[in-house]
């Protein structure tokens, strides 16, 4: 076999081992999808009412049902980025666990595939992303959230969530293997949870500051979530989508070759 | 036959953190076949020396080959080779004893049954079969080292690293792991381990190394360092050569009882 091959059979080894992980801890699971879940409901029935009146197109009248309907259509995507960012959190922290408990140790003092138990961990990552989006997105289909009705702004959704998922996992298999330990992994990322809110996510850019709005259109968010509605809605997402998959792109490549460096460096000790 | 080249060669390693002199310029040679002991305080540089041979780290100078490969050019080439045991656990708790040797021999790409066969002889082998489907979290320490050092054999390796293996050990169990690296020798495998416990390196190694500081202070068979000391113990031999002593069985015990 080839070291390719040794690669998708050690890494699909991993996965395995990362699966069983996450299927005898389902409250993690649980956990991780509660947060979205949680601001989803928070969102809409709390400031719904008021925040739907202030989006554009609307005339600005609150009316509680059908300003708190905007308000899910608007903000349902950005929910979804913030499931696929609250997975990967959770994915910086079970790597620093695995780096601190000395398994880690004996994966490196094997013949195997350099990246393998990484990418165990991210693709692990990606099978709870899959899930978590379908949960979250059948929450707000049940609140009353449509999608427009295009395959390919289907398809385009599902692709822009998996390049997400796959950019922020590997930021956060690279922070957990940094951080050193469980509890600075499991703040490390924090930027992912609060990025969001300075996007367009839950309002429009152009509602803010004008120093603030230049953050928000200039930070990778913005250009993902917009491309994520307009797909959703079965628009054509313009340049964003290019933004959207370059930020990604330029993520991973980093964030990949930083983890795998950081994976087999030298620890102090 | 003919002559094996060493399973461990090593000349000239130094490592440093900063100031900080772990290595100061070691030299060892293990033969094919038989237990090295590196023997030593805390801090003698005894898990650095390991974390070198075993492709965890690299040295700042000098040269190592294990099992004829170079330790720094050819690092997968040694992986192939080795085995590690260290002193911390490196089972993945939250799987069961039989799954954790199946994720090895797994990574090692054996055959399905092939596998598996291996994995329910190891289980035998290291007494864990009434345990193997339970969480490995739920074991004693001693079954946790014996998942340890049996993970480390689905490869079948040829050098084997145990470092520290015993510590933290109750008695029973300490002798149980002699037991096994004594079978283990009998298949032709090479042990190099790290101790504290003189006991251990005068049960188990054909060579001895004192390490003290960095610095390989003696090296022979138990016998002649004894004799080299004039004293009847490895002990009396730390003792002559260092002017400090080493920890004891007394102090095993109160580690165990500081462990409690």
């Amino acid at each position: 076999m080839t070291t390719l091959t040794y690669a998708v059979r050690d890494s699909s080894t991993m996965l395995r081992r990362n699966l069983k992980h996450l299927l005898r801890y389902p409250s993690l699971t649980l956990m991780i999808i509660g947060m979205p879940v949680v601001f989803l409901l928070l969102f809409v029935y709390v400031f719904g009412g008021t925040m739907g009146a202030g989006l554009p197109g609307t005339g600005g009248a609150v009316d509680g049902a059908a300003s708190r309907a905007d308000y899910l259509h608007y903000i349902t995507p950005t929910l979804l980025v913030m499931t696929v960012a609250s997975v990967a959190n959770s994915t910086a922290i079970l790597v620093a666990k695995d780096a601190t408990e000395g398994i880690i140790d004996r994966f490196r003092t094997m013949p195997i595939a350099r990246s393998a138990p990484l990418n165990g961990h991210v693709l692990a990552a990606l099978a709870q992303t899959v899930f978590g989006v379908v949960v979250i997105l059948g929450i707000a289909v049940a609140l009353g959230y449509r999608a427009g009705d295009s395959v390919a702004g289907w398809a385009g959704a599902a692709g822009m969530l998996v390049l997400m998922g796959v950019a922020v996992t590997w930021l956060c298999v690279a922070l957990g293997l940094a951080s050193g330990s469980v509890e600075g992994a499991s703040n490390a990322p924090m930027p992912l949870i609060l990025l969001p809110f300075l996007s367009s996510g839950f309002v429009p850019t152009d509602s803010m500051p004008s120093g603030l709005a230049w953050v928000a259109e200039h930070q990778p968010f913005t250009p993902i979530i917009d491309t994520l509605r307009a797909f959703l809605d079965g628009r054509d997402p313009g340049a964003d989508v290019w933004w959207a998959v370059g930020w990604c792109a330029l993520v991973t490549v980093v964030c990949f070759w930083w983890a795998v460096r950081l994976f087999g460096r030298v620890r102090a000790g | 036959m003919n002559l094996p080249s060493p399973a461990v060669e090593v000349v000239g390693i130094t490592k440093s953190y900063g100031d900080h002199h772990v290595l100061r310029g070691i030299d060892l040679t293990v033969p094919t076949g038989t237990v090295y002991a590196l023997l030593g305080p805390n801090g003698a540089g005894k898990t650095t020396m390991v974390r070198i041979l075993s492709t965890l780290i690299t040295a700042d100078t000098g040269e190592a080959r294990v099992a004829g490969v170079d330790v720094r050019t050819q690092p997968d080439g040694v992986r192939r080779s080795i085995g590690v045991t260290g002193q911390f656990s490196a089972i993945d708790e939250l799987l069961t004893g039989r799954e954790n040797l199946r994720l090895m021999a797994d990574l090692a790409h054996l055959p399905a049954r092939e596998g598996a066969a291996r994995v329910d002889e190891l289980l035998g082998r290291f007494d864990l079969t009434e345990a193997a489907d339970r969480r490995a979290a739920t074991y004693s320490g001693g079954m946790k080292r014996r998942l340890d050092l049996a993970m480390t054999l689905v490869r079948l390796p040829r050098v084997i690293f145990l470092d520290e293996p015993t510590s933290g050990l109750d008695p029973r169990s300490r002798r149980d792991l002699w037991q096994i690296v004594r079978e283990l020798l009998e298949d032709g495998v090479t042990i190099f381990l790290t101790t504290q416990y003189l006991e251990e390196a005068d049960q188990l190694a054909h060579r001895v190394g004192l390490l003290d500081g960095g610095r390989l202070v003696a090296t022979g068979t138990p016998e002649e360092l004894k004799a080299q000391a004039g004293g009847e113990t490895l002990d009396d031999v730390f003792l002559a050569l260092t002017g400090h002593a080493i920890p004891t069985d007394d102090d095993l015990e109160d580690d165990l009882e500081a462990a409690r």
